[in-house]
């Protein structure tokens, strides 16, 4: 398929539409998840999907998307309030809980794939599709879907804006004000569940945490606020989706769902490399900068005893005496030379009034308050 | 009308045969607990002693497997907007995406109620709060970039723009500098003397007769909780921690 096509062809503009809305809105509840700390709940709510497609397709014997994907949401509901009551009532830890869940039902949704793959009835085979998605089956109808529940969520989400953002950051105090917090839980939950199965047809029960964790954890490098962060999370999961379909429909047999994946896992590495406040580079920056200040301002203070001691404070001095002090280079004494707060003479050193001045002051600041 | 009638309210804080347990071993033993109106309470007892497990117990976070809490006479549910927490500092993310200012914000919640938003009367509170506890100029800082003892300020904040009758406060000086310590003991008193009722988990014995007027000893068992002058003596300090102290009497 050449990329000109992509702008002509209605297929592949329904599939862009499709795995578009659908990156947004895994980006937008996905932060959810990442704020919450339940990283893992994604993972094991779509792995616990799987038995669900299976089950409605042995009942029914219809391979009908709509039905399949009911059968995926029940299971997947099943799942994750079952992981909720085990941290409730039991000493397991809330991952213990949902690596027992994701295995336990992904291993019986595998068997029953299996077991289906051996029925005598043509109609079986496909469904494993589900597995790692394929986006080239993805109709408008899917979109209009994807577009509904988008639209649903972000009402929710808009209506119950304060709640949300309380119950994010301090649950328990959520509580003691007289809000119902599981009420807040179940909403969350049921839209993680919601999200995961919509996406199940285009990326995969395998896949699908990534989408749902990946633009969340990358927006979160880029600003230190709430309604950004959302906001950015969906505009990195679309992103996602419009360029993993766009490269795999330009090269033949590379299958969408991992190809949006690793777009979505690109933007991650760029985030955290590259974001200002957060990232590893700029913070890796700062870091030697801070040291070479640092370094400059002891050798400052350092001169700054030696030079007070001495009636004319400008008095040259031998750069040799520095010699046995930690910290001093030739670099940063032309550094503060640059910086006119001392002189440089030959092998000899003296301050100037502005060094000495700046040395005087330069520990007078008291930190930041408390 | 000379005598005026005996007071018929009921007191801030009455705590019933109170049994609470994670999972098998009890954490709180059969407690009965009354706080009047008015104290400026602390609860000591060694880590582990269940003092936030009892603050989260009348706040109804933490469902008992026995007993009752009333707060002035009623369930807690039916009481939210008298009391005001505090939690422990460290039972929240402060890496989470937001600054000062909202987080203070978010004590105007509960009397907002669902959905409605917080306007400006409310942020105009949340201001006041602010500058009450010396962090106005901080109204805008990530939350992450506050110093331990400025994130306490800003969970104070925060329930102070609650207005509440009850306070409940879990460990509030907890890794605070003097200044910041001294501070919200000003707080604390000012409060009380506007006639609120404060709980305050404790852990430098040494202070509390200076800071309270009223001390609780707990150790899975309510030991003793009264007026400091009557009880907070060796003898209930050692029942309570189990080695022999010899704090109280010094002055
Ligand atoms: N969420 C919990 N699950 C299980 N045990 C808990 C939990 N919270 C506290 N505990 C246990 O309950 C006891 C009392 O805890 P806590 O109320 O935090 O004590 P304190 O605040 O006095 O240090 C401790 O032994 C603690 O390990
Ligand atoms: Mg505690």
């Amino acid at each position: 398929m050449e990329l000109s096509d992509f702008f002509t062809n209605y297929t592949l503009r329904t599939i862009t539409l499709g795995t578009a809305i659908l990156g947004a809105i895994c980006g937008m509840l996905g932060s959810f998840a990442v704020l919450r700390k339940q990283s893992l709940l994604g993972d094991a709510i779509s792995h616990a999907a799987l038995p669900g497609i299976a089950l409605a397709f042995l009942f029914t014997g219809v391979k009908k998307q709509e039905i399949l994907l009911l059968g995926a949401l029940v299971s997947g509901l099943v799942g994750a309030f079952w992981i909720r009551s085990i941290v409730k009532h039991t000493r397991l830890k809330s991952d213990t809980a949902l690596g027992l869940i994701l295995s336990l039902f992904f291993g019986f949704g595998m068997l029953l794939l299996t077991y289906i793959q051996k029925l005598p009835n043509a109609n079986q085979a496909g469904l494993d599709k589900y597995l790692f998605g394929q986006a080239a089956t993805l109709v408008e109808s899917d979109v209009w879907l994807m577009a509904g529940a988008t639209g649903v969520s972000l009402l929710v989400l808009l209506l119950f804006w304060k709640e949300l953002k309380l119950l994010l950051f301090d649950a328990d105090y959520t509580q003691t004000l007289g809000f119902n917090t599981r009420f807040l839980d179940i909403l969350i939950t049921s839209f993680i569940v919601i999200a995961i199965v919509l996406g199940l047809q285009t990326v995969g029960v395998v896949l699908m945490s990534a989408m749902l964790l990946a633009p969340a954890a990358a927006a979160r490098q880029w600003t230190n606020k709430l309604s950004t962060m959302i906001f950015l999370a969906s505009v990195f999961g679309a992103l996602a989706g419009v360029f993993g379909t766009a490269i795999s429909a330009s090269y033949d047999n590379l299958s969408t769902g991992p190809v949006i994946v690793l777009v979505a896992a690109v933007i991650v590495l760029v985030s955290f490399v590259f974001s200002p406040e957060r990232g590893l580079l700029f913070r890796e920056i700062r870091f030697r900068r801070n040291r070479k200040d640092l370094n400059r301002k002891k050798t400052l203070t350092f001169m700054y005893h030696i030079a007070s001691d001495h009636a004319d404070i400008s008095h040259p001095h031998a750069i040799r005496i520095l010699n046995n002090f930690q910290g001093y280079t030739r670099k940063t004494l032309n550094q503060l030379a640059e910086r006119e707060l001392i002189r440089i003479e030959g092998d000899q050193w003296a301050m100037t009034p502005k060094g000495y001045e700046e040395a005087a002051t330069l520990y007078d600041q008291t930190p930041d308050p408390v | 009308m000379n005598n005026p009638a005996p007071s018929t309210r009921p007191p801030a804080i009455q705590i019933d045969d109170l049994t609470v347990a994670y999972n098998y071993k009890p954490v709180l033993w059969d407690i009965d607990l009354t706080i009047p109106e008015g104290v400026l309470m602390a609860i000591v007892g060694p880590n582990g002693a269940g003092k936030s497990t009892l603050i989260k117990s009348i706040l109804g976070i933490i469902k008992p497997i026995a007993g009752s809490v009333q707060v002035f006479g009623k369930p807690y549910k039916k009481q939210v907007d008298k009391v005001a927490y505090v939690p422990q500092k460290g039972s929240v993310d402060w890496d989470f995406p937001t600054v000062a200012l909202d987080v203070v914000m978010m004590g105007t919640y509960g009397g907002l109620g669902w959905i409605k938003r917080p306007g400006q009367k409310e942020k105009k509170r949340a201001l006041e709060a602010l500058e009450k506890v010396g962090m106005l100029s901080f109204r805008d800082r990530q939350i992450s970039q506050l110093s331990g003892g400025q994130q306490q300020r800003i969970f104070l904040a925060r329930a102070l723009v609650q207005d509440a009758a009850i306070y409940l406060m879990d460990e509030p000086f907890q890794g605070v500098d003097a200044t910041t310590e001294r501070a919200i003991v000003n707080i604390l008193k000012e409060l009380r003397q506007s006639g609120k009722t404060l709980v305050v988990v404790h852990h430098d014995l040494q202070t509390v007769p200076e800071y309270f007027d009223w001390v609780t000893f707990l150790n899975v068992k309510s030991i003793a909780s009264g007026p400091i002058r009557d009880i907070f003596n060796d003898d209930n300090l050692t029942k309570t921690y189990g080695i022999n102290y010899k704090v109280a009497t010094k002055g």
